[in-house]
């Protein structure tokens, strides 16, 4: 089928996430982003040229960021540009799906405004001039149009006429009800930093995560990640220095209840979902350490690595420390842990990915960032990575996160050759650690606590 | 009751699969050049899973795994017998292959045991089916 123009409708949740999602998205199906018009990343309607119409059903098995794809027949920014912009639209592209055989119909959907039912139907009629030729069928159409109103972005101004208008033929939705189905609030196994499900979806869509891949979580956790992964196909690997985490053991991280249940663990959390069959290990290890052999390749690494925030940042340690921080887990396992600091946590992640990724293989993990000292100097480097996009989330006034998308580009040669390089850049974000500080410093926990307050 | 017991410990296993025997090294500090690799596997219990075969996956997996280490993991297990020497070319449509391969790669698995690198003798325990990688601080 032949491509053209499509509105796609996004939902107006982690915008800074969406314009990374469908780029990487159309890049998975074998597109590329473009379009003619200026976007502007905040709207729920966006226009975009997209080589076919396959492609489009492609991109919308994918999103958790947009709601729904049409074909643009017309749009406008008055109901008059819109009717002039239908009525220059190829007749011949039309009538396919206007034939007297077939059944339709059409729905209004409006952005910032609630219309009455006899305003919508005033606007529906209005489109008569269109060569419907098939029956309205409200039930079980085969073709479904839509009028889609933007009224701006602004709730207390509410403009009385839409800004801008669409109409087109619906062609698919896309994932938002994986929100639901995935929801960490009725997950069997879940720690205190479960990521929620969203979130992981449009981690796995940065990361270009397809069927069959191999995707590796080095700060596994609960294997929150992993589930998405799966969800679109991909066998998942997952370590974590926490034997208790791995082993589903301990205290649980719910509210009402005390220490964690008997099928507590990735893999049982994978089952829930019908997922069990992509389940390839979880394994006891520290993330600094190699244990994977040369020459292994990773199709994606996903990861959520520990701010030191909510859970304790470490790696095994030194001679020094161990008597400072030896641990007993419930089956008898020493191990000895330290602080791991936060720089090392990702030039070791980065250093990983650019060994262990697969030519164009790609590496996402949040990076916690204290907002007034914020500069893109302290995005971490490495030359066998290419920076793809860099998405925020606010945690705070003072303090936020970053998702970083990462690809490799580059095939890592032996690491001494790089290790001067690595050096001087890895020197920018040696700060890090200060995030920590910060964090904890009583202002920002000040911030922090009010802000929380203030949701509940 | 004690069958329910019985019945959590079943179910709490994960289990640890030759794929992935097939891609850890030990890691212990002064190994010589490529040395830690293959890890011995001495399995004290042995599961055999059924795992939904995939034969996409299955031939992605044949040129990331060493074949020689495959074949000896299997073999020392009592799971070789069905792979051969090395994979034939146009292995990617042999389904006959590609299955047997499967339920070495991914349904044979070591739920308690021992990976013992080849070179320090450093043992790396595997219970209830999860190998611990990490070293005890002398050997960091």
């Amino acid at each position: 089928m032949a491509g053209g123009r499509y509105l796609l409708l996004l939902a107006q949740e982690h915008l800074d996430f969406r314009l990374a999602e469908i780029k990487s998205l159309l890049s998975l199906c074998g597109g590329r982003f473009s379009n003619q018009q200026e976007i502007h990343v905040n709207s729920p309607f966006w226009i975009l040229d997209i080589s076919s119409e396959e492609m489009t059903r492609e991109l919308m098995k994918r999103t958790v960021c947009a709601k729904s794809i049409f074909e643009l027949w017309g749009h406008g920014k008055s109901a008059e540009e819109l009717y002039t912009s239908l009525k220059n639209y190829p007749v011949e592209r039309m009538l396919p799906y206007l034939q007297s055989d077939s059944t339709y119909k059409i729905g209004i959907h409006t952005f910032n405004k609630t219309l009455t039912q006899v305003e919508k139907i005033r606007k529906i009629d209005a489109l008569e001039f269109l060569p419907f030729g098939g029956k309205v069928n409200l039930k079980k159409p085969e073709h479904v149009f839509w009028i889609l109103e933007d009224y701006g972005m602004d709730p207390n101004n509410i403009p009385e006429d839409p800004l801008h208008l669409y109409f087109g033929r619906w062609i698919a939705d896309g994932q938002r009800e994986l929100i639901e189905s995935y929801s960490v609030k009725r997950r069997h196994f879940i720690g205190n930093t479960s990521m929620d499900a969203c979130l992981s979806f449009i981690m796995a869509n940065h990361a270009r995560v397809k069927a069959n891949d191999v995707v590796f979580d080095p700060f596994v956790g609960t294997g929150g990640l992993l589930i998405s992964a799966a969800h679109f196909g991909a066998y998942v690997y997952g370590t974590d220095i926490d034997y208790n985490t791995i082993h589903g053991l301990g205290k649980a991280s719910r509210k009402n209840q005390k220490w964690r249940g008997p099928d507590e663990n990735i893999r049982a959390n994978l089952r829930q979902y019908g997922l069990e069959k992509y389940y390839l290990d979880a394994l006891v290890s520290d993330a600094s350490t190699p244990i994977w052999r040369k020459g292994m390749l990773f199709d994606a690494v996903i990861t959520d690595p520990p701010y030191g925030i909510r859970e304790a940042t470490r790696r095994t340690g030194s001679q020094k420390e161990i008597s400072k921080s030896t641990e007993k887990s419930t089956e008898n396992h020493v191990f000895v842990s330290s602080n791991y600091h936060l720089s090392d946590i990702f030039f070791d992640l980065l250093k990983f990915s650019a060994e262990y990724l697969v030519m164009g293989g790609r590496l996402v993990y949040w990076l916690p960032i204290y907002r007034p000292e914020y500069t893109e100097e302290i995005i971490p480097q490495h030359p066998c990575l290419k920076l793809i996009s860099n998405c925020e989330q606010m945690l705070s006034s003072h303090t936020s996160r970053r998702l970083l998308t990462m690809e490799k580009v580059k095939e890592f040669k032996d690491q001494d050759q790089y290790s001067h390089l690595l050096d001087s850049q890895y020197m920018p974000y040696k700060g890090h650690n200060s995030f920590r500080d910060k964090y904890f410093s009583g202002v920002t926990k000040r911030i922090a606590k009010e802000e929380d307050d203030n949701q509940k | 009751s004690p069958g329910f017991r019985r019945e959590r410990s079943r179910r709490r296993c994960g289990r640890m699969k030759l794929l992935t025997h097939n891609l850890l090294t030990s890691h212990v500090r002064g190994l010589r050049p490529g040395g830690g690799y293959p890890l011995g596997i001495q399995a004290t219990e042995v599961k055999l899973s059924p795992v939904d075969f995939n034969a996409q996956f299955v031939a992605r997996m044949v040129p990331k795994v060493q074949w020689a280490a495959l074949l000896q993991a299997a073999q020392s297990l009592g799971h070789g017998s069905d792979l051969p020497p090395e994979p034939a070319p146009g292995y990617e449509s042999d389904e006959d292959f590609l299955r047997r391969l499967h339920h070495v790669l991914l349904e044979v698995e070591v739920v308690e045991g021992i990976l013992r690198c080849p070179d320090s003798g450093h043992e790396f325990p595997i219970t209830k089916g999860i190998p611990n990688m990490l070293l005890a601080e002398e050997e960091t």
